[in-house]
C-alpha cells in the first residue's frame, strides 16, 4: 500500500434504480504503482468506467460505494469532503474521457479552458496562466498553438479535442492520470497519435496511468499491467504478454479469441458456445436461447402487446408445420395466402430472389463508375469506380470523412449522387431519383444494415414489426400468418429466439438489436446487402458471433456484401476484396489478402501499422489444450444449426 | 416511450403524489363537462326575480345571480361550453401544427424558412389581441372562437412539431423505412408523427388550460358567447358589476371553477411529461 500510487481496496459501488439497488462494482482490488501504466480492460458493463469515476469520485447521485477503501498516495480518500476532494482531483490526479467534445465547454475558446484548469489550483496571474497554456499545447503536439489557443472547441477535430483535454489533465503535473476509453471513436491513426502521446508524456514525467478501454491491441501496447474486469470484478491480472498469450481465465481467454487480429480467422472468434455457462453477458443469453426455445426475461418487463399474443399462437402452429417439410415450399402449404396474388406474382413475392436466382454471367452484380457527391463545396466522393460480383464481399475502409458512407448510401440509392452511374445487374439504377426509388423493383434486392443497431430501430416498433415492415412494403404480404411465418424465418435464420420478437428496441441487448437490423436487412431476399459498420457499437465478443452470421448467412443466401468499416481486420476477415477510401478518392484495391499482405500504397501501410496488434498465437494453442472450450464443442450446436434454422422455434 | 405500463404510472404516481390530484381533478372536471345537462339540478336559464341576488343556500348551493338564476347549476353548465371550445380549438391547433411542422422539419429547406418566418410573425402579435381582432372581424360566434383560439396556438405546436420531427429525421430508423420502400409523407405520418406524439400530448394538455382561460376570457369582454348562456367568463362579467355591493358569490364560484380547471389541465401536463418521459423510466 505504502508503494501504491492508487489502490483500490475490495471495493463495491451500488447504483439505486427504481426498482432496486445495482451492484456495478462487486470486490474490485487493483493497484497503480507511481509510474506504471495500468490497463483495464473489459466489456460494456464490466464496470471499469464505474471503478475509475468512483476513484474521482464522480459518480452520478444514484452511484454509492457501499464498502472498500480507495487509498491515493497513503491517504484514504474513499470518504473524503468536498474542499479536501477538490485539492487532489485535477491537480494530483486527473482523467481524460471518452467524448472528447463533449468534455470541452462549447462556448469558451480552449486556450481559457486549460488556463482554468491551471488557476483553480495556483495562485497565478491570467497571463501567466495563458503563457502555461501555450506551453501545453505544444507538449500535446498541437499545430500552429498560437492559433489554437484562441479557437472554440468546434473549430478543432476530434482528435484535436482529445490533445486539448490532455493538456488540461496534465496542466498541474497530476501524478496519476486515468483515461477513460481516451480513443473511442477516433481514427486509427489519430488514436495512435494520442495514444503515443499520452504514453511519451506518461513516461516523461513518471506520472502513473490508468488506461481503460475495451481493445485488447491497445492495452497490450500501451500498458505494463493489464486487469481484465467482467460483472463488476476483476477476473484476471498481469502482464499483457503473460495475459494475452495464455490466459487463464475462461472469460479473458473468449475475450483474447473474439478480438480480431492480423492473423486470425472468422471461425476463431467464437469460442462462447463452449463456455457460455461462465458468462452472463448478452452473448449468454443468445447462446442459451439457441439451445433452448424458451429464454427467461432477462431484461425490462414483459410487455403485452394487443394482437400479437394471437399472431404468436398462430406462429407456433405454422412453426411445427414448418418443421415437417421443406424450408421454403411448406409456406403456401402451411398458411394459404388469404389474398392470392397473380400466379407469377405470387411466386416472386412469396420466394422472392431466393429460389428466383438466376445464374449470373461474367457482368458484375453491382458497377459504379466515377461516382462523385458534393455536398455545397466540399466534395465527398470524388470519381470512385467498383464492382462488385454475384455472392462476392467487398469491404469499404477509410478513416471518418472518406466518403465510406456517403458511397453506401448512394449504392443502397438513399441518396443521389452528384455525378456517375451506379448498374445493379445491368440496370441502371440511378434512373430513379433516390427519393423515389421506393418504387423501384429494385428496391427489394439492395438493402441495408446500419451502423447503429438502436438508433435505426423505430422506437415504436416492435422487432416483429421492425422485420415485418420491408415484408409488408416490399413483398406485399398481408396475410398475418404468411408474414409472421417469414418474419419467424428472418429470425431463426439470423439466430435471435423468436420470443425476443414482441419486445421494443430499448429491451433488447446490442446483440439482439443487431440481429434484428440484419433480418430486417434479408426479410426481402436482396441480392446485395450493404452493411454499413453494423458492429462498430458492439462488445467484441457479440461482434465476433454477430460476423459469423454474416458469414453463414452470405453462403446460405448467395449474397453480396457490400461492407463498410474502420476496422480493417475485420474487413480482412469478412471480404474477398477490399478498397481503401482517402478523402473521397480510392487509394488503391484489390484482394483482401493481397493487399493486407502487401500494401502497395504509403496511405494503406500507414493504416494497417496504426492497428494496434497483440499476438494471440500463443493464445490459439492454449485454447486448444483447454478441454472446456475444444473447437468441437462449439462446432457442435452450429452444425445443428445450418440444416433447419428452425429446429428449435 | 413506446409502451407505458400500469406499474410506471403508479411509480409516478407514487413519487409525486400531486399527479393524481391533478388527474382526478381533471377527470373530474371532464366528466361534469360531458354529464352536465344531467346532474345540474335546475335550469340554469330559469329565472326567478323574486329570489334574485341570495346568496348560498341549502336550496341554491352557491346562491343565485341578478336575475335569480341557479349559480351552480350555471357553473355546471358552462364547464361544458368552456371545455367544448377549448377541447376543439386545441385538437384543430393539434392537427395542423402537427402535420405543418412535421412536414418543414421533414423537408427543410425553403419551405420550412418561408413557415418559419410567417410563424415568428403570428407570435410577434399580443395574441389575446390577435384572437379577438379575428372573433370581431370573422363575426361573433362561438365557431370563430374555436377558430382564433386554435388560430392564436398553431404557432407553438408547429415550432415543437418541427423541432421534433427535425432532430429525428436523419435517425437511422428513418433511413430504414425509405430503404424499407415508404415514400417521404408515409415517413412523416406513420413514422415520425407516432414518435413526437407523447411529447406533443403533454403540449396538449399544457395547452388546454390555456385555452379555457382565452376563451372565458374572449366571452368576459363580450365576443363569442353570448348572454343569457351559462359561461364562466360572462358570468363573471355579470358578476363584475354586483362585487362592490358585496355579493361575493356571483363572480367568486365561477372564477373559482375557471382557475381550478386551468390548474389541473396544467398540473396534468407535468404529470403526463414525467409518465411519458424515457429517461424516468429505468
Amino acid at each position: 500500500m505504502t508503494g501504491a500510487l492508487l489502490s483500490i481496496e475490495d471495493l463495491h459501488v451500488s447504483f439505486a434504480t427504481r426498482r432496486n439497488t445495482v451492484d456495478a462494482l462487486r470486490g474490485v482490488t487493483l493497484a497503480v504503482n507511481p509510474g506504471e501504466t495500468l490497463g483495464v480492460v473489459g466489456e460494456s458493463g464490466s464496470g471499469k468506467s464505474v471503478t475509475a469515476l468512483a476513484a474521482m469520485h464522480l459518480l452520478d447521485r444514484a452511484g454509492r460505494v457501499s464498502s472498500g477503501r480507495i487509498v491515493f498516495q497513503g491517504e484514504d480518500i474513499t470518504h473524503l469532503s468536498a474542499s479536501a476532494l477538490r485539492a487532489v482531483r485535477g491537480s494530483r490526479m486527473s482523467m481524460i474521457f471518452q467524448n472528447p467534445r463533449a468534455a470541452l465547454n462549447p462556448i469558451r475558446t480552449v486556450g481559457l479552458q486549460i488556463a482554468d484548469a491551471i488557476r483553480a489550483h495556483r495562485r497565478v496571474s491570467q497571463a501567466a496562466a495563458t503563457e502555461r497554456a501555450l506551453d501545453l499545447l505544444r507538449l500535446v503536439l498541437i499545430r500552429d498553438p498560437e492559433t489554437r489557443l484562441n479557437a472554440y472547441p468546434h473549430e478543432l477535430s476530434g482528435g484535436m479535442c482529445q490533445r486539448v483535454i490532455i493538456a488540461m489533465a496534465i496542466a498541474c503535473e497530476p501524478d496519476l492520470l486515468i483515461a477513460d476509453e481516451p480513443t473511442t471513436g477516433l481514427d486509427v491513426s489519430t488514436q495512435k497519435a494520442i495514444m503515443d502521446l499520452i504514453a511519451g508524456i506518461a513516461a516523461e514525467r513518471a506520472m502513473g496511468v490508468i488506461f481503460i478501454t475495451h481493445d485488447l491491441g491497445l492495452a497490450a501496447k500501451y500498458c505494463g499491467r493489464v486487469v481484465v474486469m467482467k460483472d463488476g470484478r476483476v477476473v484476471e491480472q498481469a502482464a499483457p504478454n503473460k495475459l494475452f498469450n495464455a490466459p487463464r481465465d475462461p472469460y479473458t481467454q473468449r475475450l483474447v479469441a473474439a478480438s480480431p487480429t492480423k492473423v486470425s480467422r472468422i471461425e476463431d472468434l467464437v469460442v462462447e458456445e463452449g463456455v457460455a455457462t461462465l458468462s452472463r453477458g448478452p452473448v449468454f443469453e443468445q447462446a442459451a436461447a439457441r439451445r433452448s426455445a424458451v429464454v427467461p426475461l432477462p431484461v425490462g418487463e414483459r410487455v403485452r402487446v394487443r394482437g400479437l399474443r394471437r399472431l404468436w399462437s398462430d406462429g407456433r402452429t405454422s412453426i411445427r408445420a414448418a418443421q415437417a417439410g421443406e424450408r421454403y415450399n411448406t409456406i403456401g402449404a402451411s398458411a394459404p395466402h388469404p389474398n392470392p396474388l397473380p400466379n407469377g406474382e405470387r411466386e416472386r413475392a412469396e420466394f422472392g430472389a431466393i429460389s428466383a436466382r438466376p445464374t449470373y454471367g461474367s457482368s458484375p452484380l453491382l458497377r459504379v463508375t466515377g461516382l462523385t457527391k458534393r455536398f455545397g463545396a466540399s466534395t465527398a466522393v470524388d470519381g470512385v469506380s467498383f464492382a462488385i460480383n454475384a455472392g462476392e464481399s467487398v469491404g469499404l475502409v477509410g478513416e471518418s470523412g472518406s466518403g465510406k458512407s456517403t458511397i453506401s448510401r448512394i449504392v443502397c440509392r438513399l441518396l443521389d449522387q452528384t455525378e456517375g452511374e451506379i448498374r445493379f445487374d445491368g440496370t441502371a439504377i440511378d434512373a430513379e431519383p433516390a427519393r423515389t426509388f421506393n418504387r423501384s423493383a429494385l428496391r427489394k434486392d439492395i438493402q441495408i444494415v446500419f451502423q447503429d443497431a438502436h438508433d435505426s430501430l423505430n422506437p415504436r416498433f416492435s422487432a416483429f414489426d421492425c422485420i415485418a415492415h420491408p415484408l409488408r412494403k416490399l413483398m406485399g404480404i398481408r396475410g398475418r400468418a404468411v408474414l409472421t411465418e417469414r418474419v419467424f424465418d428472418c429470425a431463426r435464420r439470423v439466430g435471435l429466439p423468436l420470443e425476443l420478437l414482441d419486445r421494443f428496441p430499448h429491451q433488447l441487448s446490442g446483440g439482439q438489436k443487431a440481429r434484428v437490423g440484419i433480418a430486417r436487412g434479408i426479410a426481402t431476399g436482396p441480392r446485395l446487402l450493404v452493411l454499413d459498420e453494423p458492429t462498430a457499437a458492439l462488445d467484441v465478443s457479440v461482434q465476433a458471433v454477430i460476423l459469423q452470421l454474416l458469414v453463414r448467412l452470405r453462403q446460405e443466401e448467395n449474397l453480396s456484401y457490400l461492407f463498410v468499416s474502420h476496422d480493417l481486420n475485420v474487413v480482412r476477415m469478412l471480404c474477398d476484396r477490399t478498397i481503401v477510401l482517402r478523402n473521397g478518392r480510392i487509394v488503391e484495391q484489390g484482394r483482401s489478402s493481397d493487399l493486407f499482405a502487401n500494401p502497395a500504397d504509403p496511405y494503406t501501410r500507414d493504416l494497417l501499422a496504426a492497428i494496434p496488434e497483440f499476438n494471440p498465437t500463443a493464445a490459439v494453442e492454449a485454447k486448444v489444450a483447454e478441454p472446456a472450450i475444444a473447437l468441437g464443442a462449439k462446432r457442435q450446436p452450429r452444425a445443428r444449426q445450418v440444416p433447419s434454422p428452425g429446429g428449435e422455434g | 416511450m413506446s409502451v407505458i405500463t400500469l406499474k410506471h404510472v403508479r411509480w409516478v404516481v407514487a413519487s409525486n403524489p400531486l399527479t393524481l390530484v391533478a388527474a382526478s381533478g381533471a377527470i373530474i372536471i371532464a366528466l361534469i363537462g360531458v354529464l352536465a345537462p344531467w346532474i345540474t339540478p335546475q335550469d340554469p336559464l330559469a329565472t326567478d326575480v323574486a329570489n334574485a341576488m341570495q346568496p348560498p343556500t341549502t336550496a341554491h348551493w352557491f346562491g343565485t345571480d341578478q336575475l335569480g338564476r341557479d349559480i351552480f347549476s350555471r357553473v355546471v353548465a358552462a364547464t361544458r361550453i368552456d371545455l367544448a371550445i377549448a377541447l376543439s380549438a386545441v385538437s384543430l391547433s393539434f392537427v395542423l401544427g402537427a402535420v405543418i411542422g412535421g412536414v418543414c422539419g421533414y423537408v427543410g429547406g425553403r419551405l420550412d424558412r418561408v413557415v418559419g418566418r410567417v410563424v415568428d410573425v403570428l407570435m410577434a402579435f399580443p395574441l389575446f389581441v390577435l384572437a379577438m381582432a379575428m372573433v370581431a372581424a370573422l363575426g361573433n360566434r362561438v365557431e370563430n372562437v374555436i377558430l382564433a383560439t386554435a388560430f392564436i396556438n398553431l404557432p407553438f405546436y408547429i415550432r415543437f412539431a418541427r423541432a421534433e420531427v427535425n432532430v429525428r429525421r436523419d435517425s437511422g430508423w428513418v433511413e430504414a423505412a425509405r430503404a424499407g420502400g415508404e415514400n417521404d409523407l408515409s415517413i412523416i405520418l406513420f413514422f415520425l408523427l407516432p414518435n413526437i406524439l407523447p411529447a406533443m400530448a403533454v403540449q396538449v394538455s399544457l395547452n388546454l388550460g390555456w385555452a379555457i382561460l382565452n376563451a372565458a376570457g374572449l366571452s368576459f369582454i363580450g365576443l363569442g358567447v353570448q348572454a343569457p348562456t351559462a359561461e364562466w367568463g360572462i358570468m363573471v362579467a355579470e358578476g363584475a358589476r354586483f362585487i362592490t355591493s358585496g355579493k361575493w358569490w356571483l363572480v367568486a364560484f365561477p372564477g373559482a371553477a375557471l382557475m381550478l380547471s386551468v390548474l389541473f389541465f396544467n398540473l396534468l401536463g407535468d404529470a403526463l411529461r414525467d409518465i411519458l418521459d424515457p429517461r424516468m423510466r429505468t
